[in-house]
């Protein structure tokens, strides 16, 4: 019993004061990025959450240059890039791709270009790692308060605007209609996300933000009927593997005879995306037992399983895809 | 066919006076006018590209007309009110989305507030009741993408009406429905309407389902409106006014067909593109 106690719990995990910090600035990362995330989803913003990780990216590698605090870089930058997406028009849907893909290349320019400028200055070496991988175990002791302060502000953008970001994202038409000014919910929906893009980018990295971000509120989605479930779910999983990412990573030391700890980002993105494959089983196995016994179920049952069965590919590829990629990139750096 | 004899005595909800529009240098609406009263059925009827859209999206302040104005009982229309009720056209629910058809219509007495809402009984019990008048009771915890077509469009009633409003729009509700999920659908929206004193406008490019329903007609054709109780509206006199060269209005079994006349300069044949209402 105890052996298998110290084989799960590696000597020293729960007394290791990075590993505190690293599993409560994580969790509190995970429940905003979880939060944020469902509407994300909903919305299918998940690609301007990509690309506002982008611009985090820049932000965060920007913040290094000029000796500041990374997540203000990140978090900063975010705000300027949700803003300025919003404005080249992200309201309309082409405009919106159109608006992104813009914003995504320009802020990857400015990464390669501050990145350069980080590594070769020579003071900060291991900038390009800390930036796009994330290094929830390194983080400096004063960034939780800077971490409790965003997540406040992305959370509350998020409460403030719960009706009228919940109708304009059922139908822009009628809550326009019903006086909802849906630029302004617009902008502080963007706001929630660039902060909580931010933050999941100081804790898994700005390349993984996205994972983050969308697996949990996809995974939960999928398994869920109630606005109010699908947001505690995607807590749960975004939490949890979070948590257990960070228990892996520490694990990870003592795994072999190489005594090298692999990047937590890597373990963290991995249970995300382990999750959200797994979420998809309850649903395939009901629209089996659905398909079996003809006659049991109404007609109207079986088209309406068939059309979650055709819809699910089209939220459900974008969030994988990204995971599966943002997993290769882990894998092939470590080995 | 319901005769409009009792709209003398109803008051007055909605006031269309004048109203122009020109977007982008093109000419959509050109004085257009038509009053619309409590308990009324009025179909808002033309050819694609008319100007339906923007007529309704005028009255909802959504677009600003260009000259002329809109009174909902007396007053102009204001964003804080919720005076009126509105399904627009394509509603896209998506199946992905974790919202019941009780959460939607929900959604429909508070969506325009900030903060979030916190749970009470009145408003559980006044969501049950909107879904029952909408005969929605039975998929009230499906998930609205998963509904059908013309169980979405109740949902979507369900929700335009449960703010009370004395005015409700349709945007082409018919467009994605089968026939009888469409009769379905109209003669619901007749009985809400006489029991709930609602003056209900409802665009469609195809008058015929609404026949049975309708008590006023506002036809709309190269952005000019007659309006009137339909059999005196939907004649050829009016109708070919409208369309600037003749039409003929046909009654076959029941159903009314519009159909161009020989116009200047045009063969008199009866081509697609000349039976500006078939069917």
């Amino acid at each position: 019993m105890h052996t298998l106690y110290t084989w799960v719990f590696e000597p020293g995990f729960f007394s290791n004061a990075p590993v505190h910090a690293a599993a409560l600035i994580g969790g509190v990362v995970a429940v905003v990025s979880a939060v944020v995330g469902v509407f994300t989803v909903m919305r299918g913003q998940s690609f301007g959450g990509h690309a506002l990780s982008d611009v985090s990216a820049a932000g965060g590698s920007g913040a290094l240059l000029i000796g500041l605090n990374p997540l203000l870089g990140f978090v900063g930058l975010g705000i300027v890039g949700g803003g300025v997406m919003d404005m080249i028009g992200v309201r309309r849907v082409r405009g919106r791709d159109l608006a992104t893909g813009i914003v995504l290349g320009a802020a990857i320019g400015l990464s390669a270009l501050f990145l350069y400028l980080d590594t070769t200055s020579g003071a900060t070496t291991g900038a390009t790692q800390q930036i796009l991988f994330g290094s929830i175990f390194t983080i400096p002791s004063g960034t939780i308060w800077f971490v409790a302060i965003f997540s406040v502000i992305s959370l509350a953008s998020i409460a403030a605007g719960w009706r009228p970001l919940l109708l304009s994202t059922v139908s822009t038409d009628i809550a326009a209609a019903r006086g909802v000014p849906v630029r302004l919910v617009g902008l502080l929906y963007m706001l929630a996300l660039a902060v909580s893009v931010g933050l999941s980018s100081l804790a898994v990295g700005a390349v993984l933000s996205t994972a983050l971000l969308i697996g949990p509120a996809a995974a939960a989605l999928r398994l869920t009927t109630r606005l109010g479930w699908t947001l505690a779910v995607a807590c749960l999983v975004g939490v949890g593997a979070t948590w257990l990412g960070i228990l892996l990573a520490y694990d990870s030391y003592y795994w072999g005879s190489g005594h090298r700890g692999l990047p937590v980002s890597f373990f963290i993105v991995a249970v995300v995306f382990i999750t959200y494959l797994l979420s998809g089983l309850p649903a395939a196995r009901a629209s089996r037992r659905g398909a079996a016994p003809p006659g049991l179920r109404s007609e109207k049952r079986g088209t309406s399983d068939e059309r979650r069965g055709k819809a699910a590919p089209s939220g459900a590829p974008e969030a994988s895809g990204k995971t599966e990629r943002a997993g290769d990139t882990a894998c092939s750096r470590v080995s | 066919m319901n005769q409009a004899s009792d709209g003398a005595v109803a008051p007055e909800i909605l006031d269309v006076s004048g109203v122009s529009v020109s977007l982008s240098g093109r000419q959509i609406l050109d004085q257009v006018s038509f009053t619309v009263s409590a308990g009324q059925f009025t179909g808002l009827i033309g050819p694609n590209g008319a100007g339906k859209t923007t007529l309704l999206r005028v009255i909802l302040g959504l677009q600003r007309p260009t000259e002329g104005k809109v009174t909902i009982q007396g007053q102009p229309r204001s964003h804080r009110d919720q005076s009126i009720g509105y399904v627009p056209q394509k509603v896209l629910l998506d199946p992905d989305m974790p919202l019941r058809a009780r959460d939607l219509v929900a959604l429909g007495l508070d969506g325009h507030r900030f903060g979030i809402r916190l749970r009470s009984k009145e408003r559980g019990q006044a969501v049950r009741e909107m879904l029952h008048a909408v005969d929605a009771d039975r998929f009230a915890d499906a998930r609205v993408g998963n509904l059908s077509g013309g169980e979405q469009q109740r949902v979507l009633i369900a929700h335009a009406l449960i703010s009370r409003p004395k005015l409700l729009l349709l945007d082409e509700p018919l467009a994605n429905l089968d026939i009888r999920s469409g009769q379905e659908i109209i003669s619901l929206l007749a009985r809400i309407a006489g029991e709930q004193q609602i003056a209900v406008l409802l665009s469609a490019h195809e008058m015929n389902p609404l026949l049975p329903v309708m008590d006023r007609v506002v036809y709309l054709a190269g952005g000019r409106a007659a309006s009137g109780p339909t059999e005196e509206v939907v004649r050829a006199e009016v109708l070919s006014s409208l369309y600037g060269h003749h039409v003929d209005v046909l009654h076959v079994h029941g159903r009314v067909l519009v159909v161009a006349g020989p116009a200047p300069g045009q063969g008199a044949d009866l081509t697609p593109d000349h039976a500006v209402e078939a069917g």
